[in-house]
């Protein structure tokens, strides 16, 4: 009965699904999908004001427990030394298309007034966890290193490793200069933890997860995408066809 | 046969069969926009459970996640790939899919809408009429669907009541709501909406709706399809194909 009932399912979908893979493989029409993409990035942005806030929550609604994904341990050396010296030495490099590139000790980010934002976290695989971040706008970062008027986007080098690729991701100016886009040291009311991000993870509260990089030791200000890395704006845009505006 | 009626035409001359006539039924917009959907919305229901297989879980709510409590789980991708785009795991291409297929579908709705009550089709052929939804003519109509006495004649160009409802529940109802939940699940139109997230009353909740309302279309399509064969395929496809429906001959009367 099941492999009856499996067969005429297979049939049945198999015409559409035969179609769908083939054209799935493709360039031409990933191209399509793609330009489709790009739509919904314009339409947002279009319906989205500059600064509009994502919702921030009451300390009621944050999650009991709150997930990590991807890395959970940065797997280096130099990482497992940083953490063996609790970050002493960690610093936020900031340089590319600045006038005044920085080299901000952690502890300096640390002791100025900072943001705090209780927030959605919604995972491109259809989970959301609700948490409560501390950090400094990227904002102020950037003002103080003074961005080039050639910079279109910002892009995030991390401490993490997927096998031999360095994580990294990008956001353009909008999110960079939005209020609640911040270099998060800090998360319901203690410092990261390792699984989270420690010692700095980025939060873009109005993209997809995997945008909020974690483990954050220099900030780059760049022209064109084109040549970092694979050239997508970001790990997951590069090795597993993620869209690069993550939006929605 | 009625016994008056035997008696009274004892002999049955043969009639010749009329000749069937043919009646234009289903608009161009309708006809197109049919068929266009036809295809989108399996496309988004596919794409649609292959992004599900991602994280199988549903939950009510602002949030949820692998630590909460969900109403609805699975373990490991529970859709097998025949029912999915692509075939194979892979959310980032069925996101692509879906997310460029729902364009088509919200254009599609929304100009169909405007058409549709510009044009009348809306006001004459949709909307339920009042002695329509009496409960008692909503009975008859399941008894004579239960029976597969579907209309005849004249009646069989108009929707009936419960054709009227079903159609209504899903392009008012279901559709608007995929589409409002679907925004819903997006970061950006959240900061830009947050009425959406009020009005499913969070995320994760959202998330939920869209699923049981996906669900809810598949039971559409799938009783559609069974009424299209039971009604008489040929007739019933090539009347939304080409608009000219052969009027089935009305039932001698009892």
């Amino acid at each position: 009965m099941i492999s009856r009932r499996h067969f005429v399912a297979t049939g049945a979908s198999g015409l559409l699904l035969g179609g769908c893979d083939r054209l799935n493989n493709s360039a031409q029409f990933r191209g399509v999908l793609r330009d489709a993409e790009r739509l919904t990035m314009g339409a947002q942005r279009l319906v989205v004001p500059r600064d509009a806030l994502a919702r921030e929550y009451g300390e009621a609604d944050l999650s009991p427990i709150f997930r990590s994904n991807g890395t959970a341990m940065p797997g280096t050396s130099e990482y497992a030394q940083h953490l063996a010296e609790n970050f002493a030495n960690w610093r936020l490099q900031v340089d590319g298309l600045v006038s005044r590139p920085l080299s901000i000790p952690l502890q300096t980010l640390r002791s100025i007034p900072h943001r705090v934002q209780i927030t959605r976290h919604d995972c491109v695989e259809g989970w959301s966890a609700i948490g409560k971040w501390h950090g400094l706008e990227l904002s102020r970062i950037l003002n103080a290193a003074a961005l080039s008027t050639r910079a279109r986007y910002i892009v995030f080098h991390c401490a993490d490793r997927f096998g031999d690729k360095p994580y990294y991701e990008s956001v353009d100016l909008v999110d960079a200069f939005h209020p609640q886009t911040i270099i998060a040291w800090g998360m319901n009311g203690n410092l990261l933890t390792v699984p989270h991000g420690a010692p700095l993870r980025l939060r873009v509260e109005r993209q997809l997860g995997y945008k909020s990089a974690k483990y954050i030791q220099r900030i780059e200000a760049v022209e064109s995408l084109a040549g970092i890395y694979g050239g997508r704006g970001g790990y997951w845009e590069d090795n597993a066809d993620y869209e690069w505006y993550a939006g929605i | 046969m009625d016994q008056a009626a035997a008696t009274a035409e004892p002999i049955e001359e043969p009639v010749p069969a009329p000749a069937p006539r043919i009646a234009h039924r289903h608009r161009l917009p309708t006809r197109l926009w049919h068929w266009v959907n036809a295809l989108t919305v399996f496309i988004m229901l596919m794409s649609g459970l292959m992004i599900f297989n991602a994280h199988p879980r549903l939950y009510w709510g602002q949030f949820g996640a692998n630590f909460d409590h969900p109403w609805l789980m699975f373990h490991g991708r529970p859709i097998p790939g025949w029912a999915t785009i692509p075939s194979t795991y892979n959310l980032a291409a069925a996101r692509r899919w879906h997310l460029a297929f729902a364009w088509i579908l919200v254009i599609g709705l929304v100009t169909f809408l405007i058409t549709s009550l510009i044009n009348r089709h809306v006001q004459r052929d949709l909307a339920p009429t009042p002695d329509e939804v009496k409960p008692k003519h909503i009975w008859h109509d399941v008894q004579e669907h239960a029976r597969l006495r579907f209309p005849t004649g004249e009646a069989a160009l108009r929707y009936n009541i419960l054709q009227k409802l079903s159609y209504v529940a899903v392009i008012f109802v279901l559709l608007p709501l995929m589409l409002l939940s679907g925004l819903a699940m997006s970061p950006a139109m959240d900061a830009s909406w947050p009425w959406l997230l009020d009005i499913f009353v969070g995320r994760q909740s959202a998330r939920s709706i869209h699923f049981i309302c996906a669900m809810a279309i598949l039971a559409f399509i799938i009783v559609h399809l069974t009424m299209v064969v039971l009604a008489g395929p040929l007739n019933e496809i090539g009347s939304m194909i080409t608009g000219r429906f052969r009027v089935p001959p009305e039932r001698p009367q009892q």
